[in-house]
């Protein structure tokens, strides 16, 4: 399997997600957003997480401009599988490669913590090594994770099982961190392959990091 | 000529930072406050002089960059 992983200035969780996809056994590769083109090879490709171009005038929206942006987005239309994590996720949201956008936070701090995430849909090309209603133990780390999306587009996530991942206590009762509407975490576009979340699961690789629970998730990325 | 664009989260899209600002306001007594929105502004010196081209290029700039239509409105004005 081969991973390639984006970077633009500004991005910094590149080498964690390198570094934990090398662990599941893929290849790996760097690809700079001044790249035209990526990889003819890859399997899966990374949006990381970080904070491109400073986070400037809005999270992910200077990113989107990129000349590596084109042929994101037409791996995608090809079918191609694309994961947006934390400003990766943002990134695809202003790309318009995914419903909604991310708000600042409801109670406008940082947060950075361990936090529970319950599987919604396992239905799709990401989450198949979960269970639905599985609990998970990810990491957290945004000042704008709060997810928004109008009633109208809600209602066609939730038609179409594009909510793959709400924020829950240990329980799998939704405790939600940001205000996000319907403590949304992660959801996916309508073809299932392209799929974002504001949770880190590469910093959820070993129980000395607090929880292991991201190999799982990682895993399935790579083998739906 | 100056493009003055002012972008606010739509109405309905709750304004975390109005909300704090307005509770603010609260603590220190002003109490006749219905309402507070924060929202950007930004200005452009533009080196066009035709008011209609000059309209619908920041139009343009505003869809494009200045603002996410998803959860932000904006304005323009031209002086």
């Amino acid at each position: 399997m081969k991973v390639s992983i984006l970077q633009f200035p500004g991005t910094n969780c590149e080498y964690d997600t390198q570094y934990a996809f090398k662990k599941l056994g893929a290849t790996t590769q760097i690809v700079w957003h001044r790249s035209e083109s990526i990889p003819s090879d890859t399997d899966l490709l990374v949006v990381a997480g970080g904070f491109s171009y400073g986070d400037y005038l809005r999270s992910g929206a200077i990113a989107k401009f990129s000349p590596v942006m084109k042929a994101v987005a037409s791996y995608a239309q090809k079918g191609g599988k694309v994961l947006g994590i934390c400003n990766g996720f943002q990134v695809l949201t202003e790309a318009r490669l995914l419903p909604g956008a991310l708000k600042r936070n409801e109670g406008l701090h940082f947060i950075s913590k361990h936090h529970h995430l319950r599987v919604e849909n396992n239905d799709n090309l990401f989450l198949k090594k979960l269970n639905n209603g599985d609990v998970v133990n990810i990491p957290i780390a945004h000042h704008d994770g709060n997810y928004y999306i109008n009633e109208e587009g809600l209602r066609e996530l939730e038609e179409n099982g594009q909510i793959l991942l709400r924020y829950t206590d240990e329980n799998g009762e939704i405790k939600n961190p940001n205000g996000s509407v319907e403590s949304i975490a992660g959801v996916c576009n309508k073809e299932k392959n392209v799929f974002g979340l504001m949770p880190h699961p590469e910093r959820a690789m070993e129980e000395v990091l607090g929880s292991a629970d991201g190999v799982a998730m990682l895993q399935g990325f790579l083998e739906s | 000529m100056k493009a003055i664009v002012n972008v606010f989260l739509k109405a309905g899209v709750l304004d975390s930072q109005g909300k704090a600002v307005h509770h603010a306001l609260d603590s220190l007594h002003f109490n006749g406050v219905e309402d507070v929105r924060v929202g950007k502004q930004i200005v452009l010196k533009l080196n066009e002089s035709d008011k209609e081209k000059a309209m619908a290029d920041v139009t343009k700039m505003c869809e494009e960059l200045l603002a996410n239509t998803v959860i932000e409105d904006y304005t323009i004005e031209l002086v």
